[in-house]
């Protein structure tokens, strides 16, 4: 009885303790001013309705909340496998070999400092004004925490484990895959959950210019309409879809690393 | 009496460093030896160059008639951190070096099962390493080198880490495995009392540059009662081999 308390205090009341105490000092410091730049709680949670099944205001937002949400969510993960296919080999390959390393990790290293929203002028001319540019950015923003963590996973394998598989038989071309690559799995999964979370983070900004759809096109189009509850909306939107797109990698790792005691 | 093992001149240095020099040393099949020394005397150096994780600079080892070039199946070594892969399970651990070797599935299966129940660990069967106590690690440990056919098994201070309780259980397992089995054995440690009470033969070695000092038979009828006061005077000549009292340790 005891225990059930505190793990409802602790998993329940604790995380939504700040998000109920923002909300009432949201309400608190704009009830007042009708015209104020900043809405209500209350017009945020009607436009929502709004975007998600429309009836209310009858505009350009209502009902859009799935084709945005949509297009934002398959621009990610798209752009999140495409950089994962590419980070992955790439990772493994400078991790383990020589040659690998000496011929990309220095290139790779430079370019890494690089901002994403640098790349946005050079994408756009590239390839041209629209999805392909945002796609782009977020496969770059998802790419070096996939690398860095797959090159580092690969790299710090316990050399015990390279012994132990040896005097039991193991051929050095059976090592990678009997023994680096479950020993990184670790490392590989850090990097792909945190790849996709910075995913979602550079998905807003490539949607914001030429693109028609997902929830950063929305953001900008609200912007210039100055519709501020659609804007927060649309905050609102993409951190939930970041949220749970976190949690189902979390599981997948959950499922996959059970091994592992900071996993399982 | 088949020899297993022999080690011919062996030196190994470290750069300038002579970790290891003019080791001589016959096993015969089915031999239990503790090697024992102070500590950077060279041990763990000599049993790596058995298994072939390092190669020695001069001399040569054979196993089985065999030169040693590299780590093989024939040698199985025992870790003092155990060197489990912690993401397979007790029986993939143990159906680790069959599986590497191309055995059967269906006879991997049988095997892990019979090593599993020899080392007393049925109901962990499934369960990952960071499951297990030290003492349950290295029952797998041993587990999984016995269930590859390992001929001659290398145990670097297995139970160096494990309680003293634990330490026991394990020495009198280990034991009752050896007579089963008739392997031969190569055990380091540091307590002289572990090395009478297991072995056949105890090596002794010293350090500056790292040799062999010593080779004493333990004629002992097992199981040893290390109350006797024949284990006694064994403890007491090997002690007085491995520490001989020199100016500094004399009483002021
Ligand atoms: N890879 C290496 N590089 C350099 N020096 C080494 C290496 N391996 C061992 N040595 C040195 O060789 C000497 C013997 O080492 P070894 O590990 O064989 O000692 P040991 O008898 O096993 O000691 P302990 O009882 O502490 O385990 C030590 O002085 C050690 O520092
Ligand atoms: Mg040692």
């Amino acid at each position: 009885m005891q225990a059930t308390t505190n793990l409802l205090i602790r998993q329940v009341l604790m995380p939504v303790l700040l998000p109920v105490l923002l909300l009432l000092g949201w309400y608190l410091g704009t009830r007042h001013q009708t015209y104020a730049l900043i809405p209500q709680p209350w017009d945020v949670a009607v436009e929502m309705v709004d975007l998600a099944v429309g009836g209310i205001n009858d505009d350009s937002f209502s009902s859009m909340l799935v084709t945005h949400l949509l297009a934002s969510a398959g621009r990610v993960y798209g752009a999140f496998l495409l950089a994962a296919g590419l980070a992955l080999p790439l990772g493994m390959m400078i991790g383990r070999l020589k040659l690998a390393q000496s011929l990309l990790d220095p290139m790779l290293q430079v370019l890494r400092p690089v901002p994403v929203t640098a790349w946005l002028p050079l994408s756009m001319i590239v390839f041209g004004l629209g999805p392909k540019s945002a796609f782009f950015l977020v496969a770059l923003g998802a790419f070096y925490p996939i690398l860095l963590n797959t090159v580092f996973g690969v790299r710090s394998v316990e050399p015990r484990l390279f012994e132990a598989a040896a005097m039991l038989g193991t051929k050095p071309a059976a090592m990678f895959p009997r023994v680096v690559l479950p020993a990184a799995l670790p490392g590989i999964f850090t990097g792909l959950r945190l790849g996709l979370g910075f995913s979602w983070v550079v998905i807003v900004v490539g949607e914001m210019t030429g693109v028609p759809t997902g929830l950063g096109a929305m953001i900008m189009d609200a912007r210039q309409l100055s519709r501020t509850e659609v804007v927060i909306d649309g905050m609102i939107l993409i951190g939930a879809a970041g949220f749970v797109s976190d949690r189902l990698v979390m599981e997948l790792g959950r499922r996959l690393l059970r091994w592992s005691p900071q996993h399982g | 009496m088949v020899e297993m093992i022999r080690v011919e001149s062996v030196a190994k240095s470290f750069g300038a460093f002579q970790a290891l020099q003019g080791a001589e040393l016959q096993v015969q099949e089915g031999e239990f030896i503790c090697l024992i020394g102070p500590s950077g005397c060279g041990k763990s150096t000599l049993l790596r160059i058995l298994a072939g994780f390092e190669q020695p600079s001069s001399g040569y080892v054979f196993v089985g008639g065999r030169e040693v070039t590299g780590p093989g199946p024939d040698r199985g070594m025992v870790f003092q951190d155990y060197g489990l892969f912690p993401w397979l399970t007790v029986r993939q651990n143990i159906g680790f070096g069959p599986r590497a070797r191309g055995i059967p599935r269906a006879q991997i299966d049988e095997t892990a099962r019979r090593f599993i129940d020899m080392v007393g660990l049925a109901a962990f069967a499934d369960r990952f390493p960071h499951e297990l106590s030290g003492g349950m690690k290295q029952r797998v440990a041993i587990a999984r080198v016995l269930a590859n056919d390992a001929r001659v098994v290398l145990m670097d201070e297995p139970f160096g880490a494990l309680d003293a309780m634990t330490r026991e259980r394990l020495q009198d397992e280990l034991l009752e495995i050896w007579a089963r089995t008739k392997l031969t054995v190569i055990f380091v440690t540091h307590a002289i009392e572990e090395a009478i009470l297991l072995s056949d033969r105890v090596v002794a070695m010293a350090a500056g540059p790292g040799r062999i000092i010593s080779d004493t038979r333990i004629d002992l009828p097992r199981p040893r009662d290390v109350a006797s006061p024949e284990f006694n005077a064994l403890r007491r000549s090997l002690s007085l081999e491995l520490h001989p009292p020199t100016a500094a340790h004399a009483p002021i």
